[in-house]
């Protein structure tokens, strides 16, 4: 164990990065390289002490580790309390590992306003890795909600056409969602009198309120996650979003909603949850089909991808909501294997996208010739976003079937049809794109991937190879914490269980 | 036996004779005068918050029971006196510009200051309706100050009608009161119906009457008619001056009063209450979206914003209360700074007010553009800027007292109100430039922006500080 405050100093570096990039001085150029620069070496940085927590962590212990509390919001009770465990640990390594990724793939394709992008970037970096460390339910909300700040403005300003119309609606969106979950913090806060989430999982909430603040909870995460039928913004978000906004947004905020369900709602409100988990399968497995089928026809490769996001969502919320052991770290690994692969996605249709500033399908068309490195990376990365075994998306879809089977084989099935889906339109994409007639002759006369693009792409790419191979390098670290959150999961179920039926006896003996 | 302990009203006192004096210097010196008379009479102000520091904020009731000092009298005019002296340093070089650089201005900031000290440590209704009339009658004549054009004129003559006429209903209100309960002294009025059974019809009535008129000063629906024509109309810096200061003074009264004598009947006021802040979250919320002058925006805004803090009245709790002086302190420092940004809006010599003239501001002015983004993120109550822990207060305090319904519609029409906020953004991030504003802004109004960011910023970083004081001077209201 360190004593030193390493999780504030990884969340609290990006913020020293985004003050000195304002310091910068000088003409136009130099602001552009300086910026750019100190953002990328900032997130290495960030990155690098992420590195050392992870190595530093004990995957052997439930407990929240690193953990740092001190006063904050006193005359509240409010505390400013971190720390990560299984379950946060991989979250918090995903977002820096995507955020360095995210400002390479920028490098050239930002030309305005670059201390901005990077500004903008780095506040990002900070409040994402701050949601996911954050014990007390205030402080998560504050990151939790400040992220909107930059991605707003990372959709605004550096988007597509559209762009005004998707950045209110995301915007409003999750911001319509989140209030609901302030009332919910509130009402749990007062109930309970503690915000500390630690204090909050281990202390049971009265039933009749379990059901309302898991509404509430949920009306948050559901949007952010996004579920359908609130998932419209993503698709939006996702197409005029720059590249980096996209990979970032695909990468990180999405997994925020899941993480928010598995903190939140599985542990504080069991009874809710597995009340509400029928439809939370019935919302997913929509999701999965009617998502997976409007993908099908899209003629935009960016929109395609956002669809199948939300596609493999479903597939993270029937996991953690069959609240088995093998559903919920299937649910973990999907997301985090879904930020790999994703995100890798997006920076693949970014490539071509900067040459041919264009993301209509039709638009390309047989340039595995012309560029037979970028049709092999994205093949392995369509391939890891269609299950295949030896890829990441395998393990993650593989462990949620197999906790939905346990619990229905209805949901099992319906889930899997999803599977079969996000094959016919990813392998229907890199067709038309990678091969296909050759009939665009500027689609034809694009140049390979060069260093910078393959080097941003490679590390992704043996992640999610790695992850295939060796998922126990993830389930390993992950599995005590999940473990632990089951078993709580089922006493507090059994617990209730008793307790109804007890009074379920009272009552029948007072009328006797 | 007369009660002629003068100590608690020093600073009131030292104010008041400020102000005449520069009079004097202003009668004899003229309207060149003005600048020097603005800087002194803020000097004045900041010398009367050290009075106010070193008189000690016990609880102490003066002047036969007329005037009380106490932690939250003190919080609430330290606040005063701090906007105040913000509004004046925002004042001066926009009084020069618009060519309304009359001595008068300071001088009646001032004896408006007066009336709203005077407004908070009011513990009889007689030495309320006196704070209230004398802040009310230097603002009259502050909203027309721009005599010279027709708005302005129209703004004083509208705020000057209604404000008659709420102030009839205030005095009516209070003869009721008087009549059902025998006395003016807040004590003897609280004891009198704390020792009652049930309240008496004609105090329900009487009180009816007096929240209705005191709903007008601080402008909540349906008493907020005047509120946007005032804004639009009056000169910017008295607009910054009705946004930032008055409604403080008169959340602080009105919380002395419901607390204080009237807490017995809190099942009475209690649904009036939630009524004006719901019906001012809705209306601040929607009837914004319509909006293309920014003072109308504003004006608005500020509805909205009042309808959250009363939300904290409607609570009835210490920690309610403390919330809505936690409520008001952000707002005041958020709505300076943003007055700040409006003043700089000028082309070629004229001010300029609509939200399309912000346009590309983030390209001339990247600055000023950053400034105001942040406080509309601050406004529409996002994390982490001062904003958000504002509404925070005020929702957990509702939350507290199971106030779920109007807690939840609040969030609500928060998230409603935030389009119009992310409005202004968008226009000055988004939109394709227009012509730079005039430069460079003064150094009083870059001070004042740079202080109010420092702390929307800086907020969450130490809230402990504020939210104690505030929870600490609400508290004493519930002391006895």
């Amino acid at each position: 164990m360190v004593d030193f405050p390493l999780l504030s100093l990884m969340t609290f570096l990006p913020v020293a990065g985004v003050l000195i990039i304002l310091m910068i001085r000088g003409d136009e150029e130099t602001v552009k390289q300086n910026a750019r620069h100190m953002a990328l070496y900032t997130s290495l940085f960030t990155f690098a002490f992420s590195l050392f927590m992870y190595t530093r962590f004990d995957g052997t212990s439930a407990d929240f580790q690193f953990v740092e509390q001190s006063h904050w919001l006193k005359p509240l009770g409010i505390h400013y309390h971190v720390g990560v465990d299984g379950i946060s640990v991989f979250f918090v390594l995903l977002s820096t590992f995507l955020t360095p990724v995210c400002i390479l793939s920028a490098w050239e394709a930002i030309q305005t306003r670059v201390r901005e992008f990077m500004v903008a970037f780095l506040l990002l970096e900070s409040f994402m890795i701050g949601t996911f460390i954050a014990l007390d339910s205030v402080l998560f909300y504050v990151f939790f909600e400040g992220v909107l700040i930059p991605m707003f403005l990372i959709i605004g300003v550096w988007g597509g056409p559209r762009r005004v119309y998707s950045a209110y609606k995301f915007f409003l969106y999750t911001l319509l969602g989140s209030v609901l979950m302030l009332v919910g913090l509130l009402v749990l806060y007062n109930q309970t009198g503690t915000t500390d989430i630690p204090t909050l999982m281990a202390s049971p909430v009265a039933s009749h309120l379990q059901y309302w603040l898991w509404l509430a909870f949920f009306a948050s995460f559901a949007v952010k996650m996004p579920m359908w039928p609130v998932h419209t913004w993503l698709p939006d978000a996702h197409v005029e979003a720059p590249t980096a906004g996209s990979v970032i947004l695909a990468g990180v905020l999405l997994k925020m909603g899941g993480y928010g369900f598995l903190r939140f709602s599985l542990p504080m409100f069991p009874e809710a949850s597995a009340y509400f988990g029928d439809l939370v399968y019935v919302l997913s497995i929509i999701a999965i089909i009617y998502t997976s089928l409007i993908a099908l026809v899209q003629e935009d490769m960016k929109k395609l991808i956002a669809y199948s996001s939300v596609a493999h969502m479903g597939f993270v919320t029937i996991g953690i909501f069959t609240a088995t052991t093998q559903g919920v770290e299937g649910g973990i690994f999907q997301m985090l294997s879904h930020g790999l692969i994703s995100g890798a996605l997006f920076l693949c249709v970014g490539v071509v996208y900067d040459r041919l500033h264009t993301r209509e399908i039709k638009r390309y068309g047989g340039i595995v010739k012309n560029m037979p490195k970028y049709a092999t990376v994205f093949m392995i990365l369509m391939l890891g976003s269609v299950g295949l075994p030896g890829t990441s998306g395998f393990v993650g879809e593989f462990l949620v079937l197999l906790g939905a089977f346990q619990v229905s084989t209805l949901v099992a099935a319906l889930a899997a049809t999803g599977v079969v889906l996000g094959a016919a339109y990813m392998l229907i994409l890199y067709r038309r794109v990678v091969f296909g007639p050759r009939v665009n002759d500027d689609a034809l006369a694009m140049p390979d991937l060069n260093m910078r693009e393959l080097w941003l792409l490679v590390p992704l790419i043996v992640l999610v190879l790695w992850l295939g191979v060796f998922p126990a390098t993830v389930t390993d670290k992950i599995g005590p914490s999940v473990d632990q959150l089951i078993t709580d999961y089922n006493a507090k179920l059994e617990v209730a269980a008793r307790e109804a039926a007890q009074s379920a006896f009272d009552t029948a003996g007072e009328a006797q | 036996m007369i009660d002629f302990n003068l100590i608690p009203v020093l600073p009131e006192i030292f104010l008041s004779l400020i102000g005449m004096g520069l009079l004097i210097v202003g009668v004899t010196q003229g309207n060149v005068s003005t600048r020097v008379l603005c800087w002194a009479s803020a000097a004045g102000l900041a010398v009367s918050g050290l009075i106010l520091l070193s008189v000690g904020w016990d609880t102490r009731s003066v002047l036969n029971g007329m005037f009380i000092m106490d932690k939250f009298a003190g919080f609430m005019k330290l606040l005063i006196i701090i906007g105040l002296i913000a509004s004046l340093a925002l004042s001066v070089r926009y009084l020069l510009q618009e060519g309304i650089e009359r001595f008068e201005f300071p001088i009646l900031v001032l004896l408006a200051g007066v009336g709203m000290m005077m407004m908070v440590s009011a513990n009889n209704l007689l030495a309320l309706y006196m704070g209230l009339e004398l802040q009310s009658l230097a603002l009259y004549v502050l909203a027309a100050f721009h005599r010279n054009s027709m708005r302005s004129s129209e703004a004083g003559i509208k705020y000057f009608l209604l404000g008659a006429l709420s102030s009839g209903m205030l005095l009516f209100g209070m003869s009721l009161i008087y009549g059902f309960t025998g006395s003016v002294d807040f004590e003897v009025i609280g004891k009198t119906l704390g020792g009652l059974d049930r309240i008496p019809f004609g105090v329900t009535f009487g009180l009816v009457f007096m929240l209705a008129g005191l709903a007008f000063k601080v402008s909540a629906v349906p008493f907020h008619m005047w509120t946007p024509d005032v804004y639009q109309g009056a000169p910017t810096a008295v607009t910054a001056l009705f946004a930032i200061v008055p409604k403080v003074a008169a959340m602080g009264l009105l919380m002395r009063l419901l607390f204080e004598p009237f807490m017995a009947a809190q099942d009475q006021w209690v649904q009036i209450i939630y009524f004006l802040s719901l019906m001012s979250m809705f209306l601040g919320a929607f009837a914004g979206i319509a909006q293309d002058n920014i003072k109308r925006l504003l004006a608005y805004s500020s509805i909205g914003n009042m309808g959250y803090a009363l939300i904290g009245v409607v609570a009835g709790t210490a920690v309610g209360a403390g919330s809505v002086v936690l409520y008001l302190f952000i707002y005041m420092i958020m709505t300076a700074g943003v007055f700040a940004v409006v003043m700089c809006m000028r082309r070629q010599g004229l001010a300029v007010y609509k939200i399309s003239d912000l346009a590309g501001l983030s390209h001339h002015a990247p600055g000023l553009a950053y400034a105001m983004a942040i406080l509309m993120f601050s406004m529409s109550g996002i994390p982490p800027a001062a904003g958000f822990f504002g509404k925070l207060a005020v929702f957990n305090a509702a939350v507290a007292q199971e106030y779920y319904v109007l807690a939840t519609l609040g969030v609500l029409t928060s998230v409603v109100a935030a389009y119009y906020y992310l409005r202004v953004i968008k226009v000055m991030f988004f939109d394709e430039p227009v012509d730079a504003f005039d430069g460079p802004q003064p150094f009083a109004r870059r001070m004042v922006l740079f202080v109010s960011i420092l702390f929307v910023l800086g907020f969450a970083i130490k809230p402990s500080v504020f939210v104690a004081s505030s929870m600490n001077a609400a508290s004493v209201l519930f002391a006895g």
